[in-house]
């Protein structure tokens, strides 16, 4: 018995020494993020490492705020973020709701349709969709332009249909016996039944639209309107540009959602495990 | 059961509406603005005019190279590394858990714009962390952004610490869904640990895997903001543009929409051939 409880121990640190150091290595992008966040841009461009954060956080925030008015930025990216997830979440639910609890005619060609298109790139669509929206609606740099054309995403009526098409048709024909309506029964029965599912979803899709950088780069491009990625993205590359700020931009977009993620892992995970969708 | 309601038509009519508008008829406009001369106005129906410059555009044939070289070396090194992760992670023996789930995980939360821009600074030549380390442990410092090599490998690396947690977490999913009895009884058949690993678990694992490189593939076909913002718009001197890159200089710069819609027609097919060809692959033997 002692030898296997040896062997066990041997394995044991075997397995954190692999894992030590490949952790060291994956955290240590995002813990430069945060040490560059503060520190001055001498700091930064010296010939010592540095590996422990300083106090410059204040000031390169607002070298940032000079280069760019990062503050609307953001005001502009948690709002189209929380407006799109919530309309997205709505027009899938009652889409995968359709789709899951009634037939009809054409049911099985919007299914084929959607699964038969889901792996496409983004590429094949984005050239029709600059068109439309900046030149045949006259639509570039407003919020409708941000929100509206990503709503496409398919990624939540196949969710939402996997979730209401798991539960009991029972619940719903006991509703219409007693002669509640359709969208009572969607809106009072089933939506709260899926809430899990909804939750998942919703971090997923906010989580997209807060990171969405080609399409607001392309569609929403004057300052005033930009998102906070791509007011970020402008300073990247700019020779004489604050990088203390840049990082402190960095920090902002990251810090708040890994702050989120600590806290909902399981539903973050739940939603990449089941949806695995791009 | 499902039952028939017209009731059906209302609670799909608002989805349908957007998904028609933003994504099926962009996908068929976008193949017939790939037969158009948009260098025209108004627009005129020539069916060779992309199409014939794409077969002979030596920066389409840089583009796809470098957009293949990425996909060849970058997804399986990546679904190699998430393999690991992902067993080790299921590993009861673990202690501290959470923080190795997190130091994993993390990138996956992690915008492009951010983790671009910190990989730039980390990686630039004179006061990059990264040559620091290198020049310290007595290495030449590499030049990540004016070799063209060495810009491709940065591009990787990134790519490679961004997603490698996202893939890892979809096969811990399908570890965790491996039943404990089959590991049981290969236990009490004598079966070592290792052998259980190649013969049990990487089987099992098949199709998810194969899943999985799909995605990346999907992905990585389509790769834009590292090599847009990492090497400064696909530099040295193209040597990191890739077809999402062409795709943005052509269509957005250049404002050429039809010859833009002939290379992401391509980057569609080339998505489309590997799913398939995977499928093949990942096919049961019968």
């Amino acid at each position: 018995m002692r030898s296997k409880s040896q062997s066990l121990l041997l394995r044991q640190i075997a397995l954190h020494a692999a894992l030590t150091p490949l952790a060291i290595i994956w955290l240590f992008p995002l813990w430069m993020m945060f040490v560059f966040s503060t520190m001055s841009d001498f700091g930064i461009f010296s010939p010592e490492i540095v590996l422990w954060p300083s106090t410059n956080f204040v000031e390169n925030f607002k070298n940032l705020q000079a280069d760019t008015d990062f503050l609307r930025a953001m005001f502009i990216s948690i709002g189209v973020a929380a407006i799109y997830t919530f309309l997205s979440v709505l027009l899938t639910s009652m889409a995968g709701w359709a789709l899951a609890r009634y037939r009809f005619v054409g049911r099985s060609i919007v299914i084929g349709i959607i699964l038969g298109t889901i792996t496409l790139p983004f590429a094949v669509v984005v050239i029709p969709q600059f068109i439309m929206v900046a030149r045949e609606f006259r639509l570039a740099n407003t919020w409708i332009a941000l929100i509206v054309p990503p709503l496409f995403n398919s990624l939540g009526v196949l969710f939402m249909r996997q979730a209401f098409s798991m539960m009991p048709g029972e619940l719903f024909d006991a509703a219409r016996v007693e002669g509640v309506k359709e969208w009572q029964i969607f809106l009072r029965i089933a939506l709260p039944l899926a809430r899990p599912t909804m939750a998942a979803l919703a971090i997923i899709l906010f989580l997209h639209s807060w990171n969405n950088y080609l399409w607001p780069l392309l569609i929403n491009s004057k300052p005033g309107m930009m998102t906070a990625p791509v007011a970020l993205g402008t300073l990247i590359g700019l020779t004489k540009v604050s990088w203390g700020g840049i990082m402190a931009g960095a920090i902002m977009l990251t810090a708040p959602i890994l702050v989120v993620f600590v806290f909902l892992q399981r539903h973050f995970i739940a939603g990449i495990a089941a949806g695995a969708v791009k | 059961m499902p039952i028939r309601n017209r009731n059906a038509y209302a609670f799909l009519a608002p989805y349908l509406l957007v998904f028609a508008t933003f994504w099926i008829w962009p996908i068929i406009s976008s193949f017939l603005t790939s037969f158009q001369n948009t260098r025209v106005n108004p627009w005129k129906f020539t069916p060779g005019v992309n199409w014939g410059r794409l077969i002979g555009d030596p920066a389409f044939y840089n583009a796809l190279y470098n957009t293949l070289i990425i996909l060849v070396i970058q997804v399986p090194v990546m679904i190699a590394i998430a393999t690991v992760m992902a067993v080790l992670l299921n590993s009861p023996l673990l202690k501290a858990r959470p923080l190795f789930r997190f130091a994993f995980f993390a990138p996956v939360v992690v915008g492009e714009v951010a983790y671009s821009a910190v990989f730039r600074l980390m990686f630039s030549f004179d006061f990059g962390i990264i040559n620091k380390i290198i020049t310290l442990v007595g290495l030449p410092a590499v030049s990540w952004f004016d070799n063209a090599n060495a810009a491709m490998a940065l591009i990787i690396i990134a790519v490679t610490w961004r997603w490698a947690g996202y893939n890892a977490i979809i096969i811990l999913a399908g570890l965790q869904s491996i039943p404990d009895d089959v590991y049981e009884a290969a236990t009490l058949d004598r079966v070592s640990k290792t052998q259980q690993f190649f013969h049990i678990t990487l089987p099992l694992l098949k199709p998810i895997i194969l899943f999985c490189v799909i995605l990346s593939v999907i992905g990585t076909m389509q790769l834009f903001t590292e090599p847009f913002l990492i090497t400064n718009r696909g530099g040295p001197g193209g040597g990191t543009e890739t077809l999402g890159l062409l795709l943005y200089r052509e269509g957005f710069r250049s404002l050429n929409f039809g010859y833009a819609s002939a290379v992401a027609y391509t980057m569609a097919a080339l998505a489309v051939a590997i799913s398939l060809l995977n499928l093949w692959i990942g096919r049961e033997p019968k």
